[in-house]
């Protein structure tokens, strides 16, 4: 049985440079307190439970700084030849992401759409896990994967049908191995481990991918999801989304463990990544699909990030969270730090990003006119798919609601 | 090849053995249906001779146990999967009705769902608390969901070919109180449709319909009707959704008269549809209002009360009377 080798040693000594990880500070002086062995009261335990935030994989610094640190050369390793062309890959990733996102939030405000979950400063955690993905791997999202559809070639429109009220989804998962939005939280953990097992069982070595948030976390789903996997052995990496917020709750209200730990007890690691960083997400994930085809089973990535924007269009975080937080996540902006990589280092020109601020204005108006474009379904498709064999009650009520249609017509004299 | 007589439960372990060796994506998944063949034995000596790879022992978790088969159904395999008994389907009843009934209309038909969940149920045998229900209806209300529950072994045979051959999801209910009836099997058979209800016994007097465990009890009901000089015709619905409105339509149109009989509470249950459908139906046939026999809106009582909770001979022939009566 493999250990967490996360949950077992710090990957970071306490007094160590904490290369812009969440709360390190707090954690070298609070970590080294408790260290003194000294008698503590609950409150002090508290904060040192806290304080002692796990430190996180991280490759590039919020200040666009890449991290050599010997502790995270096995997941550095994933990303070691990572080409400048790669790299902008990965930023034009983000970019048209979050673009696509707002022109989605703005349809909503328009009336476009009905809700929008939008994606705002998870784009690392997506793009970098969903670009480690494989072709013949396969993906299970929520409802907030938009990154990750892109990064599986799902023309983003057609995430848009269900927001819109035309239908439930709608897409074909198999054309893209990417499958449907799963609003009920944490099912798909279960259709994930299930789908890996089968994988498993044809003597295929894809890898299967399972997205889920900090909230999922506490569903029983999701822990069953865990011990079938780590029964089975089975080729599926778990990969939440850690983003401080299930709708009003924070964290503490789902967990009194850094969640990535839960990993230990079942018997397979788990790793806290720096979600805002698209390099180390990429670099972990490649790190845990790679381990999952090899045959040595699940594992847990915890990528730890903040949703920047409401859960959805009809949630008011004003009425639970300050602003002040959200300031100090928009200092660690996943796309702003790449950016700051990329110029230091000279990968890009002004040209790149001209081209690209193009790109995302031609892709936000196709999403705007192919959604306004989106005719409402005829009224009969009420009543299509509910079986793939048919069903006489279907057919009976089918032809009910067909004759009352039709008494409209008559009444009219049509 | 002659039928041959074997008991209920044998019938559907031949069905699942013939199942797994037609078709290699065919797999058994449930708690204990490995080495122990299940607690009640449906699924004996299949492991043994199909491995571990195809007939799983699973973790003890319903949801889990129906959520990975989701997952195994998407790749292509289909999973024959086992709940415990009847009470215990309950962890799993999420992922019944917001995945595996709507996944085939959320994708639009693109995706399919063959999985087949089999759940002994109904009382009679004496059990503990949540070991004697008969949910059928909770499932039945369900879109996208068929439910069925074969009555004899030589049902119980083809309707789990059936079953299995569904793209659909197919809630397989088993008389647990009947698994050791024996019956022929013809296993070369042709059945008909697995949604179609039977005339059992036809009569002209007054038609009983029931489906499981209680299509036996409904027969006993008219030997014993027929003793008074009242013919019966006895309707086996075996599928409770669909069900058969059809065959139950003509008999009533015969017979003027319905009684529904099944374990399940009344209130809501099969039988207040098929009322209410049959009123519909034959209103100017009937002579009487379409009766109900089944359990009250209580917890299923423990083992020393069942036979006051369930429908039995003189209920049932209770019911028959008021309906004459009229």
């Amino acid at each position: 049985m493999t250990e967490s080798t996360a949950a077992r040693k710090p990957r970071r000594s306490a007094g160590s440079k904490a290369a812009g990880t969440t709360g390190t500070k707090a954690a070298g002086t609070t970590g080294t307190k408790a260290g003194t062995g000294k008698r503590t009261t609950r409150s002090t335990r508290t904060a040192a439970r806290k304080g002692t935030e796990p430190e996180l994989v991280q490759l590039l610094t919020p200040e666009g700084e890449r991290v050599e640190d010997a502790a995270h050369a096995e997941y550095a390793s994933y990303v070691a030849d990572i080409t400048p062309e790669e790299l902008r890959g990965l930023y034009r990733d983000m970019v048209l992401t979050r673009r696509f996102d707002a022109e989605a939030t703005a349809l909503q405000r328009q009336g476009e759409l009905g809700l929008w979950a939008s994606l705002l400063g998870q784009e690392a955690a997506q793009i970098g896990s969903g670009r480690a993905t494989r072709e013949d791997d396969y993906v299970f999202p929520t409802y907030r994967e938009h990154g990750v559809a892109w990064c599986r070639g799902v023309d983003p429109t057609n995430l848009l049908g269900m927001f819109r009220g035309v239908n439930n989804g709608g897409w074909d998962p198999n054309s893209n191995n990417f499958h449907l939005y799963t609003i009920v939280i944490g099912s798909q953990a279960l259709h994930a481990t299930g789908y890996a097992m089968g994988v498993a069982k044809d003597g295929a070595d894809s890898g299967v991918i399972a997205y889920f948030g900090d909230g999922a976390s506490s569903q029983g789903d999701v822990s069953e999801a865990f011990n079938f996997a780590a029964v089975y052995n089975a080729p599926v990496v778990f990969f939440c989304q850690n983003n401080q917020w299930a709708i009003s709750e924070s964290n503490e209200k789902q967990t009194r463990v850094p969640l990535y730990q839960r990993a230990q007890g079942f018997g397979f690691p788990g790793v806290r990544v720096d979600g805002n960083d698209v390099l180390a997400s990429l670099a972990v994930t490649r790190w845990a699909l790679d381990r999952a085809r090899r045959g040595e089973g699940p594992a847990l990535i915890e990528a730890f990030t903040y949703r920047m924007g409401a859960h959805t269009t009809s949630d008011d975080p004003s009425r639970y969270r300050h602003d002040d937080e959200r300031a100090a996540w928009e200092a660690k902006d996943p796309i702003l730090r790449l950016r700051r990589f990329l110029e230091s280092a000279h990968h890009t020109d002004e040209g790149f990003f001209a081209e690209l601020e193009a790109e995302s204005e031609t892709l936000g108006k196709r999403v705007r006119e192919v959604v306004r474009a989106m005719p409402d379904p005829d009224r009969f498709a009420i009543f299509e798919n509910v079986y793939a064999d048919g069903h006489a009650l279907v057919d009976e009520e089918r032809a009910q609601f067909a004759a009352y249609q039709a008494s409209f017509a008559d009444a009219e004299g049509v | 090849m002659a039928a041959e007589k074997m008991a209920l439960a044998k019938a559907i372990n031949e069905s699942l053995r013939r199942a797994l060796e037609s078709d290699p994506k065919v797999l058994i998944m449930g708690e204990d249906v490995g080495k122990l063949g299940g607690v009640f034995r449906v699924t004996d000596g299949l492991q043994k001779d199909f491995g571990e790879d195809r007939v799983i022992d699973t973790p003890l978790a319903e949801s889990g146990i129906v959520g990975t088969a989701i997952g195994l159904a998407l790749r292509g395999y289909r999973p024959v999967v086992e709940i415990q008994f009847d009470g215990f389907v309950f962890p799993a009843y999420d992922q019944i009705v917001t995945q595996l009934a709507k996944m085939h209309a959320r994708s639009l038909g693109k995706v399919k769902m063959p999985v087949v969940i089999r759940i002994p149920y109904g009382g009679g045998i004496g059990a503990v608390e949540h070991h004697s229900e008969s949910p059928e209806a909770l499932f039945a209300h369900v879109a996208g969901l068929k439910v069925v529950s074969p009555s004899n072994a030589a049902d119980a045979y083809w309707m789990m070919q059936q079953a299995i051959q569904s793209d659909d999801p197919v809630i397989y209910f088993e008389p647990k109180r009947r698994y050791w009836d024996k019956a022929e099997v013809d296993k070369e058979a042709i059945p008909g449709p697995l949604h179609t209800a039977r005339v059992v016994r036809e009569g002209t007097d007054l038609t009983l319909a029931a489906y499981g465990p209680m299509v036996k009890l409904c027969q006993e009901v008219a030997d014993a009707a027929a003793e008074e000089g009242r013919s019966l015709e006895v309707v086996d619905l075996r599928s409770i959704s669909p069900v058969d409105f059809d065959t139950v339509q003509a008999s009533v149109e015969k017979t003027r008269r319905l009684v529904v009989v099944h374990e399940a509470p009344v209130f809501l249950g099969s039988g207040a549809e098929i009322a209410a459908r049959i009123t519909e139906r034959c209103f100017y046939h009937l002579e009487a209002p379409v009766l109900r026999v089944g359990g009250y809106h209580a917890p299923y009582p423990p083992a020393r009360l069942e036979e006051e909770y369930l429908p039995d001979l003189d209920r049932v022939l209770d019911a028959v009377d008021r309906s004459l009566a009229y």
